[in-house]
């Protein structure tokens, strides 16, 4: 399951939902990420664009590897503004053991930093600015250079 | 006819152009100088799924986007 937000994630409902959601599913474990804005370099917020039907086809095909292994992988991003102290990206993995779902939140939560389309801005005085120097070349790219 | 995309930061508006294969997308994309400086950043997408082969055809209607670094979270 992919969830869009326009600004800042409700964590405590999206989470309590996803557990409900996997209450009888009989998964050993449940592991959470959580993502939230700190306030460095004089910014309001983070702001973010994503493009949907890439971002949907990549978490697909994360779904499809989590289930080789007998896990779920669920997450949750904004769109827009997200102010600093609140959230902008939650997921979590529900495996049947504790080790799958350990190696699995690293890989996704890796993966998705380098391959997920989205691209965060820096908000300053209300202004956006494109958060350049921590932003990530996707895979393939340069093809057509 | 084929329409290009410029995804997130890059801030240009889409163009449409006659092109046969990528790599002829490649070339007249290089002719715009905002758009060369971005092209060895940036993944390409045909119809909304990612492609890695210059050589790949294209065919009338078809939808190319540019995306550039991206980060998440």
């Amino acid at each position: 399951m992919m969830e869009l937000y326009d600004g800042p994630l409700d964590v405590k409902e999206i989470f309590g939902r996803w557990l409900d959601e996997e209450a009888a599913s009989n998964y050993g474990a449940y592991i959470p990420f959580v993502g939230t804005i700190r306030a460095e370099d004089g910014i309001e917020a983070l702001s973010f664009d994503i493009y949907e039907p890439v971002l949907k086809a990549w978490f697909d095909a994360w779904q499809r590897r989590a289930l080789e292994r007998g896990a779920v992988v669920k997450m949750a991003h904004s769109i827009g503004d997200v102010p600093v102290h609140t959230s902008s990206y939650v997921s979590a993995v529900f495996s049947p053991k504790r080790r799958v779902a350990l190696e699995l939140i690293e890989e996704f939560v890796e993966d998705f930093k380098a391959n997920a389309p989205i691209w965060k801005y820096d908000v300053k005085n209300g202004e956006r600015i494109y958060a350049e120097d921590r932003s990530t070349p996707m895979d393939g790219a340069g093809l057509l250079q | 006819m084929v329409k290009i995309e410029f995804l997130g930061p890059i801030g240009k508006a889409p163009v449409e152009m006659d092109a046969k294969s990528l790599a002829d997308v490649a070339q007249k994309l290089k002719e715009d100088e905002q758009i060369k400086a971005w092209l060895p950043k940036c993944a390409v997408a045909l119809n909304d799924t990612m492609v890695s082969d210059l050589s790949t055809p294209l065919k009338d209607g078809d939808r190319i986007s540019i995306l550039p670094p991206v980060c998440g979270g």
